[in-house]
């Protein structure tokens, strides 16, 4: 009663309880080793199994090359192939060998010189080079072409050289990739993770954490003392944001250090925009808890409703302009997606200071709507 | 014996699909996930923005540029009119590619010199860019084609016909869409039987289950099975989406794919089960399953080519049974693979059960207590 | 009621309606409920279950809202002003939530920061309820590594660290033990007294509400009366009378005056049976057995909650006992169950060391304990769950360690917890622990038919298990432990959490098993219970301490100053009194 009395105390009484929540958590955290395992660990499984496991530059792609009657002009373009890193061709006398080769996987593609190469070339008519990919990697299929293309070329400038000719090409290609000139997937493939991995600390962790009290009767407990919902939520809140934010450094200092990211923004600016994505991420997961009281549920949720789209929908793999117009309107409701955008572009772009606004304003309005919504179911009632 | 097994058999799916929560968890995630990844998973790049910085004045730069217009791939997204424009367009992802036309082009092209046309890729996404380059790198190379056939000219002495075998027109959702069958039927056979014994324990019927002459053996019989049943059924209802709704050609032998189904079933029940007899906690057991799931989607080829992989990854792969079948599907619908084609996909998931169905028996005699 | 009505109440409830919307499940609900309670008393909330006990604690501590009605704790109002009325009270759940990976020392300094205590006074309260609830020597230990007694008197110290002026338990002792039982009642008087507070408590313990001082009965969400006890047993006044019979089994006796005319309620207590009549009349001395000898008995306030409740829902009994048509049993003097020298060792933790015992054919025999004396460890190693370290045990001439499967098909076993498969129906669950236990066609179809029937289970042969009500739920559990006719029945805890009344319909059905030759091995911390077992054992800290009939239990504690022991005395007065020869300081830091 003296407390109702008194304005002042109130508020002593306020931050005591704050004191009381912040240290029972770090307590449960330190003792607890899945939070842990899943701020610290977490990361760094899914940075080495992404980071090496996952690539999309093909090397050394297995290529059979039939040449079915050799001559030297057919050696020189043979040639041309083993020059290339990213081809590694193997000889096959007849095309049936080679698609055989094709079937059983042995090879990925086909470069098929006929009887007749020779000829053709030298009487200056076109002569057609054929070349068979198995199609059902069609990515992959695509950068065989691109390559099996590249080495086309380079043998038709040598040749055009060494015959002390020009090789006539109206129109020659200059490109220059930026950001990313030598084109490594890892490059995107390894930001982007982050945000996954923040997604799953941030939801998957909350979920369950809160979902844990609600289980083990804790939850009733708490609800009875003075204990404002606010309290609670900060409670929550604060300590696994510090952890989230331990789990981000390492993500950071791996992707730099381990393999090789650059970074070309600020580094500040990095943590001050996952810090708003790890409170948009918390809120997602004090929201989940709100509506599951029990940690099966909550996990399944947490997977369903957070992870996956974050793995999917985000930009983090797959390009989202190429996906259908629906679904592009579905990827504008996940937060991860300006995440991965602001990720993209401070570690191999720089500061470009209209994506990263432009995203974070989007950032803070997630943000704002989750623990408003967080706010407003947690009430301090059972029913 | 057997009216132990059909008892066991008939609670387990009972359990299973009469509570609303648990048939929502086996039901409505697959579905969701199969059309997420239907639609979502691509690596075809459509709406491809560009901007061009055009200086020249000629009438063959905007013939190249009609070319890009019309291939359904590009959309304009600017028209540049210096070259301080290009950086801020591609910084601010206003478009993937700045394409930029010198001066001399078309005075170039009609003297019959090459004529060089620049192009700019944000490489943020260094697999868009790659693809980018092929798609504008195609284009050129059919303008130039009709370019020496209109206005005279050497070709080149050769040039390359190129045939994509099983997938014509290289769409990426072909390659997807089939492994979304072993990766599902993976998450749904994981989830039922990594977490049954737990759920068991907690709720405290696995004590009574125990108490009566049921032996170890007939337990894990009577998991197993309404594992792979469900697998099986939840299986079929994916490739008869994938088919109809997908239309993706199944062309191989059903027989093929029926008997990969089962030995993947076999192998990922096998693992389930080992969680199962190792967790004592759902928690556990979800973190158990969730630690092997993870992983085996990775390294399963399922997203990017296993070939792509470090050499010591790649040998972790041949005991992932995910990967065998990842295989037998792409080759029975898109190759039209039959049995004897699939031999050295088949034994490794026959081995792989086995050994953890056996494993996990043995851990569970042990775990009884 | 209240003597005069210018004595503070701390507590008034007028016209409060609680309903549930839950789809289908039938939720305790309360109705036009009205109450209040005065300052300084200890109030007991009394009712079978379902009766809307928790759904009241709830709503007076400001976690649910009434669809109707005025709750004002202390003046304020719980409806609007939850959080106010959270700073004056102190509530303690049914499952009281302890952080268990948190120290004893940091759950009471979490509660201490939560209510606001001033860091100036903690210490000196820490020191006072630590000495109070004998936590003081396992401040550094972690909460989940306490008993079961322990952590209830860990709840109580948490919810205590700031003193509240309403303190709210509920079920509190549900589980416990009774020397722990009897400890946390003395500490809830102490308070009381001390510290001016006022308590509000639940249980399911009717001896327990003997000791407050108003009792408030609840009955499917309405109130049946608020009185002190003794008025309660005063209205029943010559109704209650205690019946022996020498040299006859007590359970037989019991059974038969159940069935007695105008009898309502019999139970074993002490040497003989104690019955209740209906109105006031006397035993129909025709009907009973020949030399029987009936004395009038003081009324208690449990004859006058059975009758209540008889009153309200009918004079539903079992009639006849239940033909459970067990196997034939083996003849009377057989040994069922032999324990020899049994050792179960956790690490370098003996749970049970060197612990013997014999069972014969027929008998119902009591496991006894204090929470982690054992029993259960006991228990599950004779049920085959868990393999002995050493010693040998062997169920129905059959040792466990040879022959684990075949046992097994011998036994019959109910959990503590109910532990069917929640999801299937009756039916299902009825059929698939008979195929479980080998059993097929026209004999399935017959057995299934009997359990509906005899447990009757009919009207609910198609609901889900997890819906139905706690004593349906045991019926259930029952009924499916005996669908192969077992000639051994385990019971672990059965009747924990279960009230006066399913538990009585519970005994009488173990009654007739036993009657028909059926092996019954029970553990309880009910004592009045153990009155029901022909033999049991006390156990403490993994050995036996006692093994007797329930008079030789009692006649060994039997002193001046305690001349007509209870169980429960001396099961409290044997715990303490090894507790004391081990540790002569445990007893003095209690004191």
């Amino acid at each position: 009663m003296r407390f109702l009395q008194n304005p002042d105390p109130e508020r002593r009484a306020g931050r005591m309880r704050m004191r009381g929540m912040l240290r029972k958590e770090a307590l449960q955290i330190i003792r607890d080793p899945s939070s842990i395992a899943i701020a610290f660990v977490l990361p760094i499984v899914l940075l080495f199994l992404f980071g090496y496991g996952i690539s999309l530059d093909a090397k050394h792609v297995p290529l059979a090359v039939v040449v079915e009657s050799p001559s030297a002009e057919t050696a020189g373009f043979a040639a041309s192939f083993e020059q290339s890193e990213y081809l590694s061709p193997q000889r096959f006398g007849t095309i049936q060998e080679a698609e055989q080769a094709l079937i059983h996987h042995t090879v990925n593609g086909i470069v098929w010189l006929r009887n007749d190469f020779e000829e053709k070339l030298l009487s200056g008519e076109s002569a057609p080079i054929g070349v068979i990919i198995n199609g059902v990697d069609a990515n992959t299929a695509r950068i065989i072409e691109g390559y099996v293309n590249g080495a086309w070329t380079s043998w038709l400038q040598q040749r055009a050289a060494a015959h002390a000719g020009t090789l006539n090409i109206p129109v020659r290609l200059q490109p220059r990739v930026w950001f990313n000139a030598e084109m490594r997937s890892r490059n995107f493939l390894i930001p982007g993770l982050i945000a996954v991995i923040m997604t799953l600390i941030g939801a998957l962790l909350t979920a369950m954490v809160v979902a844990r009290e609600w289980e083990r009767g804790t939850m009733e407990a708490l609800m009875v003392t003075p204990v404002t919902a606010k309290e609670l939520l900060l409670g929550k809140l604060l300590p696994y944001f510090i952890l989230g934010m331990g789990g981000l450094l390492l993500s950071i200092g791996m992707a730099m250090w381990l393999f090789d990211v650059p970074l070309r923004g600020s580094l500040l600016l990095l943590l001050l925009t996952s810090a708003l994505f790890l409170v948009a991420a918390l809120g997602m997961g004090l929201t989940i808890s709100t509506a599951a009281r029990d940690q099966f549920v909550a996990g399944q949720i947490a997977i369903v409703a957070t992870f996956l789209p974050a793995f999917m929908l985000s930009g983090f793999i797959f390009d989202i302009n190429s996906m259908p117009a629906a679904v592009q309107l579905v990827t504008r409701l996940i937060a991860a997606r300006y995440y991965v955008a602001i990720l993209q572009t401070v570690f191999l772009a720089g500061n470009v200071w209209k994506v990263i606004l432009l995203n974070s304003v989007v950032l803070v309005l997630f943000c704002v709507f989750f623990l408003g919504l967080a706010r407003r179911r947690m009430v301090k009632r059972l029913d | 014996m057997w009216t132990h097994l059909r008892a066991l058999i008939v609670k387990e799916m009972l359990a299973l699909l009469k509570d609303k929560k648990s048939r929502l968890v086996l039901i409505a995630p697959p579905i969701i996930q199969l059309f997420v990844f239907g639609y979502a998973a691509t690596f075809d790049l459509n709406h491809v923005r560009y901007a061009v910085l055009n200086e020249d004045s000629g009438g063959a730069s905007r013939e190249l540029l009609a070319r890009f217009e019309g291939s359904g791939t590009f959309e304009c997204a600017a028209r540049l009119s210096n070259d301080t424009q290009i950086a801020p367009v591609i910084d601010n992802k206003r478009a993937l590619l700045v394409i930029r036309f010198p001066s001399d082009f078309s005075r170039n092209l009609e003297s019959g010199r090459s004529a060089d046309v620049q192009v700019n890729v944000d490489g943020r996404n260094s697999n868009s860019a790659m693809l980018v380059l092929n798609y504008v790198q195609t284009i050129i190379s059919s303008f130039n084609s009709s370019w020496i056939k209109a206005h005279g000219g050497r070709a080149p002495p050769a040039n390359l016909v190129v045939r994509p075998w099983y997938n014509p027109n290289l769409v990426s959702r072909w390659f997807i869409v089939p492994g979304i069958v072993g990766l599902l039927t993976l998450l749904v056979t994981l989830l039922i039987t990594a977490l049954s014994v737990a759920r068991e324990r907690e709720a405290g019927t696995f004590d009574q289950l125990l108490v009566t002459p049921l032996s170890p053996f007939e337990i894990l019989l009577g998991k197993a099975i309404p594992g792979v049943l469900l697998g099986l059924t939840e299986a079929t209802a994916i490739i008869l989406i994938i088919v109809f709704w997908f239309k993706i050609p199944l062309l191989g032998s059903l027989i093929a794919l029926y008997l990969g189904l089962l030995l993947f079933l076999l192998s990922s029940i096998g693992v389930g089960l080992m969680i199962s007899s190792l967790a004592v906690t759902q928690q556990q057991g979800l973190l158990g399953a969730f630690l092997f799931l993870v992983p085996s989607i990775i390294l399963s080829g399922f997203s990017t080519p296993i070939a792509n992989m470090p050499e010591y990854l790649q040998t972790l792969t041949l005991i992932n049974p995910l990967r065998y079948f990842i295989v037998i599907l792409r080759s029975v619908f898109l190759e039209g693979a039959t049995v004897n084609l699939l031999w050295p996909q088949y034994w490794p998931m026959a081995v792989i059960g086995c050994v953890c169905l056996f494993s996990s028996a043995q851990l569970f005699r042990r775990r009884m207590y | 009621m209240p003597v005069s009505s210018d004595i503070l109440n701390v507590l008034e409830l007028s016209g409060v309606t609680k309903r549930f919307t839950s789809s289908q499940q039938t939720a305790p609900a309360l109705h036009e409920v009205s109450l209040r309670v005065r300052k300084g008393t200890v109030t007991g909330l009394i009712g079978p279950d379902g009766a809307g006990k928790t759904t009241l604690m709830r709503l007076i501590a400001g976690l649910l809202v009434p669809d109707s009605g005025q709750i004002s704790v202390l003046g304020i109002d719980a409806v609007r002003e939850p959080l106010k009325v959270q700073q004056v009270i102190g509530y303690m759940p049914q499952r009281f939530g302890l952080y268990e990976d948190l120290t004893v020392q940091e759950n009471l300094n979490l509660y201490a920061d939560l209510q606001g205590l001033p860091d100036a006074e903690r210490p000196a309260r820490y020191a006072e309820l630590t000495k109070m609830t004998g936590l003081a020597p396992f401040t550094k230990r972690l909460a989940g590594k306490l008993s079961g007694g322990m952590k209830q008197k860990l709840g109580l110290a948490c919810v205590l660290v700031r003193p509240p002026q309403l303190l709210l338990l509920d079920e509190p002792t549900v589980g416990v033990d009774p020397v722990s039982r009897r400890e946390l009642w003395s500490i809830v008087y102490r308070l009381v007294k001390q510290e001016n507070m006022t308590a509000l408590l639940s249980t399911a313990y009717l001896d327990e509400a003997e000791r407050c001082n108003e009792v408030i009965l609840l009955h499917r969400g309405e109130l049946l009366g608020q009185n002190s006890p003794a008025e309660f047993s005063r209205q029943i006044e010559g109704r209650s009378f205690q019946a022996v019979l020498p040299g006859i089994n007590k359970r037989s006796l019991q059974s038969r005056l159940a069935c007695s005319p105008g009898v309502i309620d019999a139970t074993i207590q002490r040497t003989g049976v104690r019955i209740v009549m209906k109105n006031k009349m006397q035993p129909d001395a025709a009907n009973l057995p020949d030399g029987i000898r009936i004395e009038p008995v003081p009324p208690r306030f449990e004859d006058s909650f059975i009758s209540l409740l008889r009153d309200k829902d009918g004079y539903h009994t079992i009639r006849n006992v239940p033909s459970v048509q067990a196997a034939p049993a083996g003849s009377s003097g057989e040994d069922m169950i032999t324990v020899d020298q049994a050792t179960r060792r956790f690490g370098s933790f003996y749970a049970v060391k060197g612990v013997s015992f014999t069972v014969k054919a027929g008998e119902v025999f009591g496991l006894l304990g204090a929470n982690g004396a054992g029993k259960s460890t006991t228990f599950r190693m004779l049920c085959g769950l868990l393999p002995a370290t050493g010693g040998k045990l062997s169920v129905a001439g059959l040792d466990l360690r040879h022959a684990p499967a075949k046992a097994r098909a011998r036994i019959g076993y109910m959990a503590q917890k109910f532990s069917l498969y929640g999801d299937l129906s009756v039916q299902e669950n009825l059929r698939f622990f008979s195929s479980a236990y080998g059993l097929g066609g026209d004999e399935q179809r017959e057995r299934i038919e009997w359990a509906l029937q005899e447990f009757e289970l009919n009207e609910y042969a198609g609901s889900t298990s997890r819906e139905l009500p706690l004593g349906y739920k045991q019926r259930l559990a029952l009924a499916a432990a005996l669908m192969h006719r077992p000639k051994i029945l385990f019971l672990d805890e059965p009747t924990s959490g279960v009230d006066p009344l399913a538990r009585r319909e519970f005994w009488t059905r173990i009654a007739g098993l036993a009657e028909e030759g059926v092996t019954v091995l029970v553990t309880t911390h009910f004592m009045e219970e153990a009155e029901y077992c022909d033999r049991l054992v006390i156990m403490a800290e993994g050995s036996i301490l006692a093994e007797g009939t329930p008079d030789d239990m009692r006649a060994r504690v039997q002193s001046d100053r305690l001349s007509d022991p209870t169980m429960e005395d001396a099961f409290i007065h044997l715990i303490e009194e090894h507790e004391t020869a081990r540790r002569p300081d445990a007893v003095l830091a209690k004191s």
